[in-house]
């Protein structure tokens, strides 16, 4: 009987945990290999739609047949469902502006799986979809990109941020920023504005977008002298009690905890130094993004917290305050920032079209196939001269190796709402 | 190192009170309901919209949870684990890990993944200070219901007619049905203790770490299942120990070698006791009779 039990013990726990270990990598990939991009290079200014006198008249005519890829169901919905809503008034806006240039979309659902997203994928291309907006979650990505790369079809992900999805594909381009970046660019703000110098960090060591963006925090911090004086980890099967953590921060002094983060551990994070009465300056990344719509969330408890984020509902800009609007009666709620990500997509793939038109006298889009559309949508992209203003960002450049290069904003929390910095 | 100690004390009880239902389901029904964690969590989420969504008074929310876990307690019982009565107790076990990711998933379903922030009941409970350290207000109500649990279970099985009829059960199922003990009944009634217990354990471990997901109850209900087996499974009082135990481990382990997953030492745990003393701290040794 005992060796029964024992196997019995043995044959459940290890079943369960090796289940349960796959699960929370919804920002899971592999390896956080390139580090910052070529930086210092600035956009260079001045419309480009009037740069290039047309041959012909210039004109962007025809049909685009758009597809969008994400989880629109599933434990990753809310993203897919906020880029899919962000969009689809895109398209509306864009098919506004001019009846001779359509884009028709065809959304669909890959439930934050690989292979049901490569099989959404095959659906797109069945359906004579010309150019992919996706995946959403990173994953997805990788393995659907690497499909479209063999096939030569045009990929822009809105929020997909692991630098393993833009490697070594020349057709995969993103829109948000990728996740070392964000480290020093966090790194970055906190020394220029002198937010701190002795900074406490607390990362999931389990999760690679985590890991990435602490250690790009960690040399861009050394190199402008921020001070670490305390670096703690948890993995998503203890990230409920953090009280051994924040003790070490605490004990070391630290003014400002970095963060970088999910916004559902450090709701955890924001709750338990409440109660230890540890109350340093908060810094999150855009994984932060969320917290004050969390169902039940006390917003006291953010208050004060800076993140940075590409994105902010509350910028005064006009045409923020449009899509905001324009997202509010559509959805009903305020739009994060995966929507704003998927505002800015069929704008960046609009005005590159338009871009390529106005060079090469004119463009009809209708019928051309996904490959061609590719090589010059990779042309534009690629081109220094074409820059993007969207509402995650102004003057928005591509390099080479897909990445996006966009100044970054930080917003502070007061009162429950986001305000720029 | 005094306050590691408090703060592993109040994630030990919270583990404690679950290794209660896990050890009190094996010692009667002599299986592994490894769904309990996930019925703690149905237990959090029912008394979560009670409260959020219905705006019923914290106590009244907490009976109503109670009530949904027992009844699903019963019904789980009765279909998935009923009809494998005679069959393997490996057959059992398998089938209980795969109600646990159903029930996941159902909740993924239904409340969907987006997480929800526990209310702190016992916020007018202030907080003691031992030293330099905190001990929180749920963390006095889980010890303090972990010791009314422990004693009022121990009562039960020992005193009462129906705690009488689960010990039967529990050591001999064809000689209790000869003395006329109704061994299914016996069995649903357990099953029923034991998930109105998770309920209780779902309200708690929520309060202590608000943080509401269709996992929640998943990793506190393996290492509450360490815990069990930690203190001897099938023990009660082993139970509680085993869970402090374990907490304090954890939270300390942390605290001495930070680099490290605290997981390692939590499981390592479970693997030494196994190797050592399988039958736990203050289990009985059973050898089995031919």
């Amino acid at each position: 009987m005992r060796k029964k039990i024992l196997g019995m013990f043995l044959a459940g726990v290890l079943a369960m945990t090796a289940l349960t270990g796959c699960e929370g990598a919804a920002n899971g990939n592999n390896g956080a290999g390139t580090q910052e991009q070529a930086s210092g290079e600035e956009q260079t200014t001045g419309d480009q739609q009037t740069t290039a006198e047309p041959a012909g008249d210039g004109a962007l005519t025809g049909t685009l047949n758009l597809g969008v890829i994400g989880p629109m169901t599933g434990a990753a919905a809310l993203y897919g469902n906020a880029v899919k809503n962000g969009a689809e008034i895109a398209v509306e806006e864009i098919n506004a502006i001019d009846p001779a240039f359509q884009i028709k979309l065809d959304v669909q659902d890959d439930v934050h799986d690989p292979e049901i997203s490569v099989n959404a994928y095959q659906t797109l291309k069945d359906n004579n979809v010309q150019v992919i907006v996706g995946t959403v979650t990173t994953s997805p990505c990788l393995a659907v990109s690497a499909e479209a790369n063999s096939d030569r079809v045009f990929m822009l992900t809105p929020s997909a941020s692991s630098p393993s999805v833009t490697e070594g594909k020349d057709n995969v381009f993103q829109l948000c920023f990728s996740d070392p970046n964000q480290g020093s660019a966090s790194a970055q703000y906190i020394a220029d504005n002198k937010l701190a110098s002795k900074v406490a960090v607390i990362y999931n060591n389990g999760d690679a977008y985590s890991t990435g963006i602490y250690q790009t925090f960690k040399s861009k911090a050394s190199e402008l002298g921020l001070e670490l004086v305390s670096e703690t980890t948890f993995t998503d099967d203890t990230a409920t009690d953090f009280t051994v953590q924040l003790k070490a921060a605490q004990d070391a002094g630290a003014e400002l905890l970095f963060l970088p983060i999910y916004y559902q551990p450090a709701s955890l994070i924001l709750k338990q130094a409440s109660d230890m009465g540890f109350a340093p300056k908060m810094f999150g990344v855009d994984g932060m993004d969320g917290i004050l719509t969390m169902e039940g969330f006390d917003t006291k408890l953010a208050e004060g917290v800076i993140l940075l984020t590409p994105f902010s509902a509350d910028a005064e800009d006009e045409a923020t305050a449009n899509f905001v609007k324009k997202y509010n009666d559509k959805v009903g709620e305020t739009p994060s920032q995966f929507a704003a990500d998927g505002y800015d997509c069929p704008y960046a793939i609009y005005r590159a079209l338009e871009f390529y038109a106005a060079q090469n006298g004119g463009l009809d889009v209708t019928d051309m196939s996904y490959a061609d559309l590719c090589e010059i949508l990779i042309g534009v992209f690629t081109n220094p001269d074409f820059s993007v203003d969207g509402i995650t960002g102004q003057g928005m450049v591509w390099g080479a190796n897909g990445e996006v290069n966009k100044a970054p904003k930080a917003v502070v929390i007061e009162n429950g709402v986001y305000v720029g910095m | 190192m005094l306050t590691y100690l408090i703060n592993g004390i109040s994630l030990g009880s919270v583990y404690a009170i679950i290794a209660l239902g896990y050890t009190m389901v094996y010692g009667i029904a002599k299986m592994l309901n490894f769904a309990h964690g996930d019925i703690i969590m149905v237990g959090g989420y029912a008394s979560f919209c009670a409260m959020s969504y219905l705006g019923w008074p914290p106590a009244v929310a907490v009976l109503f949870s109670i009530g949904v876990c027992t009844v699903l307690g019963i019904v789980i019982e009765r279909l998935a684990y009923k009809p494998l009565r005679s069959a393997t107790s490996l057959a059992v076990l398998i089938t209980a890990i795969g109600v646990s990711y159903f029930l996941q998933n159902v909740a993924l379903l239904v409340w969907t993944s987006n997480p929800k922030v526990y209310p702190n009941i016992f916020e007018k409970i202030p907080p003691i200070t031992v030293g330099e350290a905190q001990v929180s207000g749920v963390t006095m109500v889980t010890i303090l219901a972990n010791i009314v649990i422990m004693i009022a279970l121990t009562l039960f099985t020992g005193k009462t007619r129906m705690g009488k009829a689960m010990r039967a059960v529990s050591e001999d199922k064809g000689a209790a049905t000869l003395m006329g003990i109704n061994v299914n009944f016996t069995i649903s009634m357990t099953f029923a203790i034991g998930s109105g217990l998770a309920a209780i354990a779902g309200v708690l471990l929520c309060t202590a770490y608000p943080n509401l997901v269709p996992t929640t109850g998943a990793m506190p209900g393996i290492k509450a299942f360490v815990a069990a087996v930690f203190g001897g499974i099938g023990s009660i009082p082993g139970a509680m120990i085993g869970g402090i135990l374990l907490g304090v481990i954890e939270i300390v382990a942390r605290a001495l070698v930070p680099d490290v997953p605290s997981d390692i030492f939590v499981f390592a745990v479970l693997i030494i006791v196994l190797l050592v003393k399988p039958s736990g701290l203050l289990g009985k040794t059973v050898r089995e009779k031919v």
